[in-house]
């Protein structure tokens, strides 16, 4: 429970003193037609005092010895986490970067980086893909995906890094990809794939090719955004073989890369197998045969820098929508900053998870002029509802503030159906560790209580964004929009651990229904939990600095409101009374 | 303001002005002068700086002012200065004398004024005017048939005691004649084929045992040249300055000196600076030359404005009449500047027939407290590559404030075309000090705030010049440029801070495509990563002519919303906040140790920025797809016109075999020729443009076979 704002007591107290009746009665020489009647009047609240209501108090003290604490733990672990998202932005090894870059090509990052417009960000997906997976080191997976602005037009950008094991794909090149092509399809974003890959890794290819979610869903995705009228682009800049033929082969519009890219079914040593002809790969797929003879390609590009120009021009003829970072209504100049610092947060939060984490403190270092219209504010409070802006896009914000009741599963559920109903995008700030056990609980209904909350965040269509600031655990993940409640984009802070519960409380469950367990299950839990371990397998779209929280849901919000968007209505499951 | 309030005033002017300046004076005529003709509305025979500037005279003194143009100058700023602007047609139509004078009676314009250049020293044309009943608004057409002629005007200087270059111009060819002439001139001596050009069949004796080998070496090489071997010889002056003296005449037949000016530094034979005083001209010699102008101006029966040009020896401190030019000159405000006149109503009053307004004592007591003042000529063109003339749209032109002592009479505004039809000066910038000193000092002051984009100007070399040693002690000479070439022409190297401004500037362009809000992130990385914004923009410094310039690489890497990381081929400035005004183009930036304010001027690949007072040219490589992508030819095997320019001759046809240096093409651009010659020896496969077409710069004139050496 948090006191009231300073500001609102003040308020408060000068009420008695409005000047409703100022004019004595008995002046005799008045004529004024307003002391015949003695009524009082409207009083006029300035928009400023209006909206002093919600702007969020502060009570963190940064000197206080707590909060130092906190934010040198949290700083050491943002400073592993850049010294480790360094290390995978450089790619593959440096022998292979310099074969690269000797055959005249430039590297993936640098690819990106010429596509974007100057002076936009890009916003990368899961770069933390595939760390630690597997016995071999796969820098982000093997595959740059993320957000980026393409002469004005918010896009979904695809390129495979070939200094990592010849750009192959491993399970979690394809998990990656997919992701990247769901963010694409859900928000509108039109794609374009920087291809450059020697297809399915094949030592790994049980865990690539068969399965629905494997590498053949990537052109399922092709075909149906295509049909849903999400531009496809396809600039091949180095080979694409046999399944891999079909990402170009599938676009709208495919550019290649003469002398440097090919598309074939079967590589020249196949072909040399299979029917003992012999033929080169520039014969056989490259940018000159496909872009005169055969037609599978329509631009014919000279160099990588060539190939971004006709990339970013055909993006320009697209006819899309552009998105700007602001909604249109609000000029950029009326976007307020939070009025407290976002780098507190390191000092707030900390990396002890144990400690409640204020969440009023969160938000108003996220939101807009840290103003938060609070609904529900005294009812079921452990969990926070309100109105906010973030660069000036409305948001319904949920947020964990302790453990989840009956009450606040009620409020959350009601919350959620109203800013589905009026098409407001909602923001899920969790750090939960589940719903409140316990007889007194079981009788007032948690379960079906929670139920609602869990049939409203899973029913309410409208952009959804999970940001894990704390732990995620238990039923609790579900009713804050976890990984498997499809938000666009779930982000967690370095901080937060993911799992079904805590790693003490599962050992001791383990215990309890009479199981040995095993000595090093705790720290295999506990290891398990770690965001890094997470994002590794791509349980969430990145692990993000606290105090960039606003950037990514800002960049997150622009691509789910602005551009393309479907008009649709909400229609809820059966909430069970 | 209308012209019509005006107009109501000016009869009322003349006269009473005049007579208030009529005190007991020496050389004033006492006859009581007589407006022969009030002028209320003149027609300005000219374009440009100069018809502006007669135009605002005569505005401040109520007279309508009536102009012309030609097609190409529609829109130039003296043809939108009037209501009352006649379309003459083609480009050459200015010097269509009959044609103006037939506007001129048709619009009921009392007067024209020629300015300079065109008509204003056509004597037929200023009795043509006289005879169609107008006031030409200069001197009478006999004295400018008589100035024009060169040996009438030494003749008719001789006669008045005006000292002219001694020499011997006869047909008396006899060596031991010449030796006898030359000794009497004394040495050195200028041996000079009479069919000379160019320096041939020009030899300089320096002594008398000198002469007899110098002679025949002229002879020959003239016999050879121009199959003629008849010279002349003149006295040399080896150290020559051009000092000339503003002089004014009335019909009363009175005539003043208003002080001289020194005009040595010039290139291509012609003035870029000028300044008076002249620097360190004895007070006797001043005085001497002043009076002598005077006697030459009074001699050929002189009225209004005119200056008699000498050539003065520095050694020897001589001087000699060289001409006398009947106009007003560009330079005149320098002399309005040191005398506080305005020449131009001058000019008009004595038009009217008034007599001067001042005394030779009045205009020496105003002299007497001006100080100094310098002319900067501003001039589209190319001092690296020979002063060749530019032309094209003004970009952008930003001209330092306007006052008492900071005058600019330009003749354009950012937007108008420099045509290559007409004279390439742009403006002329006049500064006044208490000192020659601070003049200069003041000169360079506001040479460093006048910015103009767009044509390659001469303010860069101005710039050179004012800070010259040799010039601000004042030991000028015609021979200035030349002699002094390599301190002029040496570039410093671009500083690294440049380019990082002009890197940004581009991507601040870049990225802020008009509308679009952009939120105060945009652009910085997200995430832990470093981002990936770290862009490379390669720049390479405009050497005209040369090619594979230095070229740079600057990266740029944005981290926040307006700031940035650069990086110049290693020295690195981090954390740099910039930011762009889009109307001014100018981009401010605070480095860690300064800040800098640039404006930047992008026209395709030409970037031209301007920061701290000096002008950076710069170019975009074009990327090494470009060339593939765009199937662009490489122009090795051709000949490209250097300027905008027309055809004047082909010298040669396709299938010709040349060799290297034999011309090729003659063009003609600003009224100059030029032979374009053969880089090469090699065969010609095709003429690309006849004689008469006209040319934009860059385009080929002449194909070489492939192959060729």
């Amino acid at each position: 429970m948090r006191a009231p704002s300073p500001l609102l007591r003040s308020l408060r107290s000068k009420q008695p003193a409005l000047p409703s009746r100022c004019l004595p009665v008995r002046q005799p020489s008045t004529r004024t037609p307003f002391l015949a009647f003695s009524r009082s009047v409207a009083s006029y609240t300035h928009p400023h005092h209006a909206s002093a209501i919600s702007a969020l108090p502060t009570a963190v003290d940064t000197s206080s010895s707590e909060f130092k604490e906190n934010a040198q733990q949290m700083q050491e672990l943002l400073d592993r986490m850049a010294s480790l998202h360094s290390t995978i932005s450089q790619g593959g090894p440096q022998k292979a970067k310099d074969k690269h870059i000797a055959r005249g090509k430039m590297l993936p990052r640098d690819r990106v980086t010429a596509l974007i417009d100057p002076g936009t960000s890009f916003l990368e997906l899961s770069p933390l893909a595939g760390h630690e997976v597997y016995s071999d080191d796969v820098p982000a997976g093997g595959i740059i995906t993320g957000i980026g602005t393409v002469e004005g037009v918010t896009c979904m950008i695809v390129a495979n890094d070939s200094t990592v094991k010849g750009g192959t794909y491993y399970p979690i090149t394809v998990k990656k990809h997919l992701r990247a092509q769901a963010i694409a399809q859900e928000n509108k974003l039109p794609c374009l794939y920087l291809v450059d890959s020697g297809g399915a890794n094949l030592p790994h290819q049980a865990d690539v090719f068969p399965d629905k979610e494997h590498f053949g869903r990537i052109f399922f995705n092709q075909a149906r955004m295509s049909s849903l009228g999400i531009p496809q682009i396809s600039v091949v800049m180095g080979p694409c073989t046999a399944g891999g033929a079909y990402v170009p082969a599938m676009s709208d519009e495919t550019i290649i890369v003469e002398n440097q890219g090919t598309i074939f079914l079967a590589g020249p040593p196949l072909v040399k197998a299979a029917t003992g002809e012999e033929v080169s790969g520039e014969d056989l797929g490259g940018g000159q045969l496909h872009s005169t003879i055969s037609g599978v390609t329509d631009y014919l590009a000279v160099d990588d820098a060539h190939a971004i120009v006709l990339a970013r021009r055909s993006i320009s003829n697209l006819n899309y929508p552009k998105t700007t970072v602001s909604p249109k209504d609000i000029p950029s100049d009326a976007i307020r900053e939070p009025l407290y610092d976002p780098t507190e947060l390191n000092g707030i939060v900390g990396t002890n998870l144990r400690r409640q984490i204020p969440v009023h403190e969160v938000i108003a270092r996220i939101v807009d002029g840290s103003e938060f219209a609070e609904f529900k504010r005294d009812y079921g409070a452990t969990l926070v509802t309100g109105f906010a802006r973030i660069f000036g896009h409305q948001v319904g914000i949920v947020a964990n503030n302790g453990i989840l009741f009956s009450e606040s599963s009620l409020k959350g559920a009601h919350f959620i159906e109203l800013c589905a109903q009026r098409k407001i995008p909602l923001v899920f700030l969790q750090n939960i560790s589940g719903f409140m056990v316990g007889a007194d609980a079981e009788k007032g209904g948690i379960a079906k209580n929670g139920a609602k909350l869990v049939t409203a965040v899973a029913c309410a269509d409208v952009p959804k964004f999970t940001v894990v600031f704390g732990s995620s655990a238990g039923a609790g993940n579900y009713g804050m929009c976890g990984r498997a409640y499809s938000p666009r984009l779930l982000f967690m802070w370095p901080n937060a651990k993911i799992g079904v519960m805590g790693s003490e409380q599962l050992s001791a469950v383990m215990e309890a229904v009479g199981r040995t367990a095993d000595p090093d299950l705790k720290a295999r839990i506990d290891r398990e939990s770690e965001a890094v371990f997470s994002s590794a397998r791509l349980w969430d779209d990145g692990v993000i600095p606290p105090a960039q929280t606003r950037r990514f849901l800002g960049l997150g919000l622009a691509a789910a409101v602005g551009g393309k968007v479907d008009d649709v209505q909400t229609r809820f499951g059966v909430f069970r009374m | 303001m209308p012209l019509s309030s005006l107009l109501r005033t000016s009869s009322r002017l003349g006269p009473p002005v005049v007579r208030r300046f009529r005190r007991a004076a020496s050389t004033v005529s006492t006859t009581t002068p007589k407006a022969e003709k009030s002028l209320d509305s003149i027609l300005i025979a000219n374009r440009g700086e100069i018809a502006l500037r007669v135009g605002r005279t005569a505005a401040q003194h109520g007279i309508r002012v009536t102009t012309l143009y030609t097609d190409p100058d529609s829109k130039a700023q003296h043809a939108l200065s009037s209501p009352f602007a006649f379309n003459l047609g083609s480009v050459s139509a200015y010097l269509d004398g009959d044609r103006i004078i037939e506007i001129a009676k048709k619009e009921g314009c009392q007067g024209i004024h020629p300015g300079y250049g065109f008509l204003s020293e056509n004597a037929a044309f200023a009795r043509k005017c006289t005879e169609a009943g107008l006031v030409f608004i200069g001197p009478p057409w006999k004295a400018i048939e008589d100035m024009g002629d060169k040996s009438q005007s030494k003749k008719i200087m001789t006669a008045a005691g005006v000292p002219c270059v001694p020499g011997y111009h006869g047909d008396n060819q006899d060596v031991n004649f010449l030796e006898a002439e030359a000794d009497k001139i004394k040495y050195p001596v200028l041996i000079k084929a009479i069919k000379g050009g160019g320096g041939k069949g020009m030899r300089i004796a320096h002594t008398k045992a000198d002469f007899q080998a110098q002679l025949q070496s002229a002879k020959s090489e003239a016999m050879n040249s121009f199959g003629d071997d008849h010279v002349l010889v003149e006295k040399y002056i080896t150290t020559p300055r051009h000092i000339e003296v503003q002089v004014f005449a009335d019909k009363q037949g009175n005539a003043v000196a208003l002080g001289e000016r020194d005009c040595s530094i010039q290139r291509r034979h012609q003035k870029i600076l000028e300044e008076s005083p002249a620097p360190h001209l004895p007070d006797a010699t001043r005085k001497d030359i002043w009076a002598k102008a005077r006697s030459a101006a009074l001699a050929v029966g002189y009225e209004g404005a005119g200056t008699v040009e000498f050539i003065f020896d520095n050694d020897t401190g001589e001087f000699f009449f060289m001409e006398m030019n009947t106009r007003l000159q560009v330079e005149h405000p320098v002399t309005e500047m040191v005398t506080g006149q305005d020449l131009v109503h001058w000019q008009l009053k004595i038009a009217e027939g008034a007599p001067l307004p001042l005394t030779q004592e009045d205009v020496e007591a105003f002299m007497a407290s001006r100080g100094h003042a310098i002319e900067a000529r501003i001039y589209a063109e190319n001092p690296d590559q020979g002063f060749i003339p530019d032309s094209g749209t003004l970009l952008h032109v930003r001209t330092p404030a306007a006052t008492d002592d900071v005058r600019i009479d330009a003749g354009f505004v950012a937007g108008d075309d420099v045509s290559a039809h007409y004279d390439p000066m742009i403006a002329k910038l006049i500064v006044r000090g208490n000192t020659r000193e601070e003049a200069i000092r003041k000169l360079a002051n506001a040479l460093e705030e006048y910015e103009v984009a767009g044509p390659i100007t001469n303010i860069e070399f101005l710039k050179t010049v004012c800070r010259s040693p040799d010039f601000i002690s004042g030991n000028v000479e015609t021979g200035y440029i030349e002699k002094h070439r390599e301190e002029l022409f040496t570039r410093e190297a671009i500083e690294p801070e440049v380019l990082a401004q002009v890197a940004l500037a581009c991507l601040h362009h870049d990225s802020n495509p008009g509308s679009g809000t952009q939120a105060n992130f945009e652009g910085s990385a997200v995430g832990f990563g470093p981002g990936y914004q770290a862009r490379q923009i390669s720049l390479a410094e405009l050497t005209p002519g040369t090619k594979n310039d230095s070229k740079f690489d600057v990266r740029v890497q944005q981290t926040g919303d307006d700031t940035f990381n650069v990086d110049v081929g290693g020295r690195l400035f981090e954390q740099v906040v910039s930011h762009r005004d889009p109307a001014s183009k100018v981009v401010t930036s605070f480095f860690p140790h300064t800040r800098l304010d640039t404006t930047v001027i992008r026209d395709e690949d030409t970037i031209i920025a301007f920061q701290r007072g000096t002008q950076y040219r710069l170019t975009i490589p074009r990327a090494k797809w470009m060339e593939k992508a765009l199937g662009m030819k490489d122009v090795t095997n051709s000949v490209l016109a250097p300027m905008p320019c027309k055809v004047l001759r082909v010298e040669v046809e396709a299938g010709d075999v040349v060799e290297k240096d034999q011309p090729l093409v003659v063009i003609e651009s600003m009224k100059m020729e030029t032979v374009i010659r053969s880089p090469q020896r090699g065969t010609i496969s095709k003429v690309v443009h006849k004689a008469g077409d006209q040319c934009k710069s860059g385009t080929p004139l002449v194909e070489f076979e492939e192959g060729g050496e």
